[in-house]
């Protein structure tokens, strides 16, 4: 390229922003949530290694016969899906994401009505060759891509009811048709943007009634209903008797009072009456790991056992026993982290959430610094895909979450997965290393 | 908007609580927790497959033939056996210091804090002499599991034994479900009965110390699963008389199988030399098993089944007698002269009818006989009549169970050989042999095959006029008892009931007054029916066949002898199966000069003819 000084953009003559910016969006990259993206890869790699190794039958690691040397391939594609999505022009991201909101909706139902049940769920696309593709993985960073889409809108009236309605209906439209796919785990995940909606103003109160409810929806499946009620009133007096403003709002509180009575009893039937026996087995697993030893539970304590087993230092690499020998299901993709818990131990362990809390407050970091609302809250939709993933996949390992079966990002097994993240973390990256661009449009 | 820029701090405050909170749970899990913290001392809960008690087997009387006796394996972590005195490690295990640094290296090759095995099979003797010792050992313990036992030395080829499953057949789809160092079958009984044997494997989770000794089940057992044993059985053997039939053929070669006609129940099964079904279990397993097998005598050899290379000698008359009677070419008193010039014989009364034929083993007799079977004139040219009169005269052998395996539920048997006109064609070419070829089958030489087993199956068809039941080892699978139907099914010969009664008066006179006197238990109120046979042996002295059942009237016990280099049927083979007929049926022996003659083996050097 001759050293003109300037570059020609879509017949536009852009001048540079800054003498001392540079021209390249590597340049700009973020390389500091680059690093991290690639160690947790690699990690992951390694692990999904020791996952199949045994000591009687060595496999390279670089063998395709083996889950390592398929997921190296998902990793090379990976990073040449991350350069397209650098390079591409970052500004269409935000003008076709509504067409691609649009596009990945119209896939989500036609795999509905296409695809071959596996294992009870519709919700993989044949690609021929032997490559299948989830779309339930794309539907993540195309709604996040609508909702900053929706919420960048200079006219929105965040308290106006019917911008809520659509709002609502964006975030949960996918997420219907995936429970419809029967992929219920994954439908969960798209009630994760309601932290980057609170980001956006939503009020408080929604965030504290919403964890309210997940605290007694558990509670009910673990104290008898009785007892709940008693003690959930015993809590309410005992708040009106500290704070009297709440004396004055006594018919507030029964009223409060009967809503707690309707859910407990409304979760009780949910659970016994509508869920499927699977769903159910799920959530009484996370409450009871006894009550199905060989089903749920099961690979809740020999999750347990192989983390535990792995005390402080852990077993060394390679060494652990207790994830071996398909003690533990779904040990490549969805249990992976009792691998590094046994083999790494404590030590490991804390390290892997250090580094994933490192990733997720740089990603807040990242979007705050965003100068367009379109942006940042597009950061806060990734930073709250990878919470919420992080928290059920590690929670259901060390029983303090139901076994909903979602991968842990950039780790487990999988090219889908993978795939997925890359482009949602990818697609923040290039609309930050352009962010000083915005100032020239 | 800068209240709401605010909101991040609570947003990264819940992200730091989780990571908090996990960071706490798992180090309650790994570190502080009592029920993982065992498992953290001692690299992990064990998960210790639950072998299953393999099924037991008794012999017919409630005796016990195999059990399981505890033998106990000597683990190793090599990350736990720091500064190990060599030197007194190999001597405590009597094995050369050599050995004992090998072992070392392969088990820290294999995992540095996995445990494998240092030395397999310790008894219960040894595991005394060792557990005293051991606290000076880090990173050794025991592991106790069972292995098979026998209370008697007796009947090792019936039963098998169970070895570590093979690579090749852990490969096989047909053992899925089989882990590496598993204990599977690999002969007799043991191989053949292998599914309901074996039972079902179980796991239980177990914390141990750093000795391997128990603390305990985890969590109280609550995930264990437990190992269902395996289904007890009950053999068709005899166990005393086997062991009598063992005592009697000790320090001979050959076979003995016995069997109760009526219901195909192998009542003893030998196959001399023996071996003690002992020398399979225990650490020597290895070795022992591989000087059987590089023996001499070839101990490993299943003769009664896999012995089917000799022709059966003159016990073969009997069946060309009943093909004969049944084709109608002879009555019982068909009378033949000896006549020396169609083929050899002894000296003996002439000329004889069917019954002093038998009795007198009369080989002209049978001679012609057999050529009017064979050539009945179907045809006027003799070389398709002897051609069509083989093919039919075949087929009723074949009803006889020779030529074929008879299905007896150990594998490995051998079908025999019966000649056919396919064998003559190809030898000497289509229309190119006649009787004069094939004389020598009338007197059961040439090409004939029949294995001890056929012998004595035989033997039980004269005893049930014409049927006969597959041999069998295993009457019953499980507590219930109730036999196992499919080895009772009754197989009829071509030849009509009828047809066997002159025979049996032959074969009593054989016993009485002809060649088998030897057998002869008159004196204790039994009349056996027996013959005498010599199997020809161009590598040496001829083998001695006698085949016998007994009592006449009411048989409860049918008997093949085969002692290799006897000679005369009736010089050893007889007064074998004179004495374990007597044993069977009476519980005693009372022929102590026929026992110290056996005994004495002195019919082993009686000059040859």
């Amino acid at each position: 390229m001759p050293a003109t000084g300037h570059r020609v953009i879509g017949g536009k003559i852009v001048q540079p922003s800054s003498r001392r910016q540079s021209t390249s969006v590597f340049g700009n990259l973020d390389w500091f949530t680059v690093l991290i993206y690639f160690v947790l890869v690699a990690l992951g790699w390694m692990n999904i290694y020791a996952v199949v190794y045994s000591p009687d039958n060595v496999v390279n690691i670089f063998s395709f016969d083996i889950n390592s040397g398929k997921q190296l391939v998902w990793i090379g594609t990976g990073v040449i899906l991350m350069i397209v999505l650098l390079v591409v022009d970052n500004k269409v991201y935000e003008h076709l994401a509504y067409p691609i909101y649009g596009a990945i909706i119209l896939l989500l139902l036609f795999t509905l009505a296409v695809a071959n049940p596996v294992a009870g769920s519709r919700s993989w696309l044949d690609l021929g060759g032997g490559i299948r593709l989830q779309p339930a993985e794309l539907a993540k960073f195309a709604t996040a891509l609508a909702i900053s889409k929706f919420l960048s809108n200079v006219s929105l009236r965040q308290q106006k009811m019917k911008d809520q309605m659509i709002l609502a209906a964006i975030t949960f439209l996918p997420a219907v048709i995936i429970i419809l796919q029967n992929e219920t785990g994954s439908a969960l995940v798209f009630g994760a943007f309601i932290l980057a909606f609170f980001r956006e103003g939503m009020s408080p109160l929604i965030l504290i009634i919403g964890g309210s409810a997940a605290a007694i929806f558990i509670l009910t499946l673990l104290v008898p209903k009785l007892y709940l009620l008693i003690g959930i009133a015993a809590l309410m007096g005992l708040a009106m008797f500290l704070d009297y403003r709440l004396m004055r709002r006594f018919k507030t509180m029964i009223a409060l009072f009967v809503l707690v009575v309707g859910m407990v009893f409304s979760v009780d039937y949910f659970v016994n009456d509508i869920l499927q026996p699977h769903q159910q087995n799920r959530i009484k697993a996370l409450i009871n790991p006894e009550a199905d030893p060989l089903g749920y539970g099961w690979n809740v304590t020999q999750s347990k056992i192989a983390i535990g087993s792995g005390g402080f230092w852990g077993k060394g690499f390679l060494e652990g026993t207790q994830t071996k020998f398909d003690f533990v299901p779904e040990q490549s993709t969805d249990f992976i982290f009792c691998t590094i818990g046994e083999e790494h131990g404590w030590v490991g362990s804390t390290i892997l959430i250090a580094l994933f809390l490192l990733l997720m407050m740089r990603i807040v970091f990242l979007a705050e610094r965003q100068k367009s609302v379109f942006g940042r809250t597009y950061g806060y939709c990734v930073v709250s895909v990878i919470f919420f993933h992080f928290v059920i996949n590690v929670g259901m390992t060390i029983g303090l979450a139901p076994v909903v079966g979602i991968p842990l990002p950039f780790f487990s097994y999988g090219g889908s997965s993978l795939w997925s993240f890359t482009i949602l973390l990818f697609i923040l990256l290039a609309i930050d290393a352009n962010r000083n661009r915005e100032l020239v449009r | 908007m800068n209240y709401l820029e605010n909101r991040k701090y609570v947003i990264q405050a819940i992200f730091l609580a989780v990571g908090v909170v996990y960071a706490l749970r798992l180090f309650y899990i790994q570190v502080v927790d009592s029920s993982y913290k065992q498992a953290a001392e001692t690299n992990a809960i064990k998960t210790v497959i639950q072998y299953p008690f393999r099924g037991l087997i008794y012999d017919r009387n409630g005796d016990l033939l195999v059990q399981n006796t505890p033998v106990y394996d000597l683990m190793i972590v090599p990350k736990e056996a720091r500064n190990i005195d060599t030197l007194r490690l190999a001597q405590m295990l009597d094995i050369p210091l050599e050995d004992a640094r090998e072992r070392f290296k392969k088990a820290r090759a294999y995992s540095w804090v996995k445990p494998s095995i240092f030395q397999q099979m310790l008894s219960t003797q040894d595991f005394a002499h060792i557990q005293d010792n051991l606290i000076d050992f880090p990173g050794f313990y025991i592991n106790a599991r069972t292995a098979r036992g026998y209370p008697h030395q007796s009947l090792g080829h019936a039963l098998g034994y169970i070895a570590e499953i093979s690579p090749k057949q852990l490969e096989d789809t047909s053992y899925q479900g089989y882990r590496p160092g598993d204990y599977i079958g690999k002969a007799g009984i043991e191989m053949a009965y292998e599914k309901y044997l074996m039972g079902k494997r179980g796991v239980k989770y177990k914390m141990v110390n750093v000795r391997g000794i128990d603390k305990g089940s985890f969590k109280d057992g609550a995930y264990d699963t437990l190992s269902i044993a395996g289904q007890n059985m009950v053999s068709t053997i005899d166990l005393d008389l086997q062991a009598y039939g063992e005592h009697l053929m000790n320090g001979a070669k050959g076979s003995v199988v016995a069997i109760e006609p009526k219901t195909g129940e192998i009542l003893a099964y030998i196959s001399a030399p023996f071996y003690d079904p002992n020398l399979f279990t225990g650490k020597d397993y290895g070795k022992n098993y591989m000087e059987l097998l590089q023996d001499p005598d070839k101990t490993m050899f299943n003769r009664p089944i896999m012995a089917d290379q000799n022709p059966p000698g003159s016990i073969f008359k009997l069946t060309q007698a009943l093909i004969a009677l049944e084709e109608g070419v002879i009555n019982p008193r068909t009378t033949y002269a000896c006549n020396k010039s169609l083929v050899n014989c002894h000296p003996h009364p002439s000329p004889l009818d069917l019954y002093g034929a038998v009795q007198h083993s009369c080989n002209p007799w049978f001679f012609q006989a057999y050529k009017a079977l064979i050539n009945q004139g179907k045809s006027k040219n003799t070389f398709t009549d002897t051609s069509l009169g083989l093919k039919d005269w075949r087929e009723h052998v074949l009803t006889f169970g020779f030529g074929k395996k008879l299905g007896i539920d150990i594998s490995g048997e051998k079908s025999g050989i019966i000649a056919s006109t396919d064998l003559y064609d190809r030898v000497y070419g289509k229309n190119r042999w006649k009787y004069s070829t094939i004389y020598s089958l009338s007197i059961g030489q040439g090409e004939l095959g029949v294995t001890p087993l056929q012998m004595a199956n035989f033997m039980a068809i004269i005893a049930n006029k014409g049927y006969y039941v597959t041999p069998h080892l295993i009457r019953s699978i499980g507590d219930d008892g109730k036999p196992l139907a499919e080895n009772y099914e009754r197989h009829y010969t071509s030849v009509k009931p009828h047809h066997y009664e002159p025979i049996i008066e032959g074969m009593a006179e054989v016993v009485r007054a002809g060649t088998a006197r030897r057998a002869n238990l008159e004196k204790v109120g039994i009349v056996v029916c027996g013959k005498t046979g010599t199997a020809q042996n161009p590598q040496g002295p001829d083998h001695a066949v006698f085949v016998a059942f007994a009592p006449k009237d009411d048989p409860k016990i049918a008997i093949a002898v085969y002692v290799e280099h006897g000679k005369w049927g009736g010089q050893s083979a007889a007064p074998i199966a004179g004495l374990m007929i007597e044993k069977y049926l009476t519980d005693t022996v009372t022929m102590k000069l026929q026992e110290k003659w056996v005994l004495s083996r002195e019919y082993l050097n009686i000059k040859s003819k």
